[in-house]
């Protein structure tokens, strides 16, 4: 096989991903074990804020729904820590993050995903609470 | 075959059928935004069992169908709405 279209198509991908100003948009979000301490949980976060500054990214939006319950059991275990993080990064950024979120003993479910905008509001999840 | 069922009905027994105006909640200017962590407005379109519920009955568009779909199964990945709701 000679070279083909969709090799070239995404080599070209590749180099607009790496010009600087190619920056997306992602929200993460990670459950930790009820059993770290809301403070240690806080902590876990941050060491994800820092490897995102790290690689070049920034942390916009932090937000901690708290020790939420389940829908289903996860490792066992009822409830959770949930944080979200949104995050203005290139996307090594990300494979870090489940990397390392995949290895970490205290976070049971990681998410990212890809968005247009990230709001400036509260998560809709954190108005239920407040209800 | 279904509709000419349907007509028969209507003609032999007299009975009329009021075909109500269908319209997508989700498609109007107002309505709010789909997404993954609104899980109150994700609860409307899920059955007591946790399945997601044809748009024949909720009468979504096929566009946001497919976007409600998507945000429902992220949701579940968070364990913000269950898999089996065997309660």
């Amino acid at each position: 096989m000679a070279y083909c279209a969709s090799q070239k198509i995404y080599e070209t991908y590749k180099a607009f991903e790496k010009q600087e100003f190619f920056m997306p948009f992602y929200e993460t979000t990670l459950i930790i074990r009820p059993e770290v301490t809301a403070q240690d949980a806080d902590k876990i976060a941050e060491n994800f804020s820092a490897i995102v500054t790290e690689k070049g990214g920034k942390t916009v939006k932090k937000e901690y729904w708290g020790l939420r319950s389940l829908a289903y059991k996860i490792e066992k275990s009822k409830k959770g820590h949930y944080y979200m993080l949104g995050l203005d990064t290139p996307s090594e950024a990300i494979a870090e993050i489940t990397r390392i979120a995949g290895i970490s003993e205290d976070i049971m479910r990681n998410l990212n995903v890809k968005v247009e905008a990230l709001s400036e509001e509260p998560s809709p999840v954190l108005k239920e609470v407040s209800k | 075959m279904s509709i000419e069922a349907t007509t028969n009905l209507d003609n032999s027994r007299g009975k009329v059928f009021f075909k109500r105006k269908k319209s997508c909640p989700l498609s109007e200017e107002a309505s709010p935004k789909i997404d993954y962590k609104d899980i109150e407005l994700l609860k409307k379109f899920i059955s007591e069992r946790g399945k997601i519920l044809p748009r024949r009955i909720t009468s979504v568009s096929s566009k946001k169908q497919r976007e409600l779909a998507a945000a429902i199964k992220k949701a579940r990945v968070l364990a913000l709405l269950p898999y089996v709701d065997n309660n």
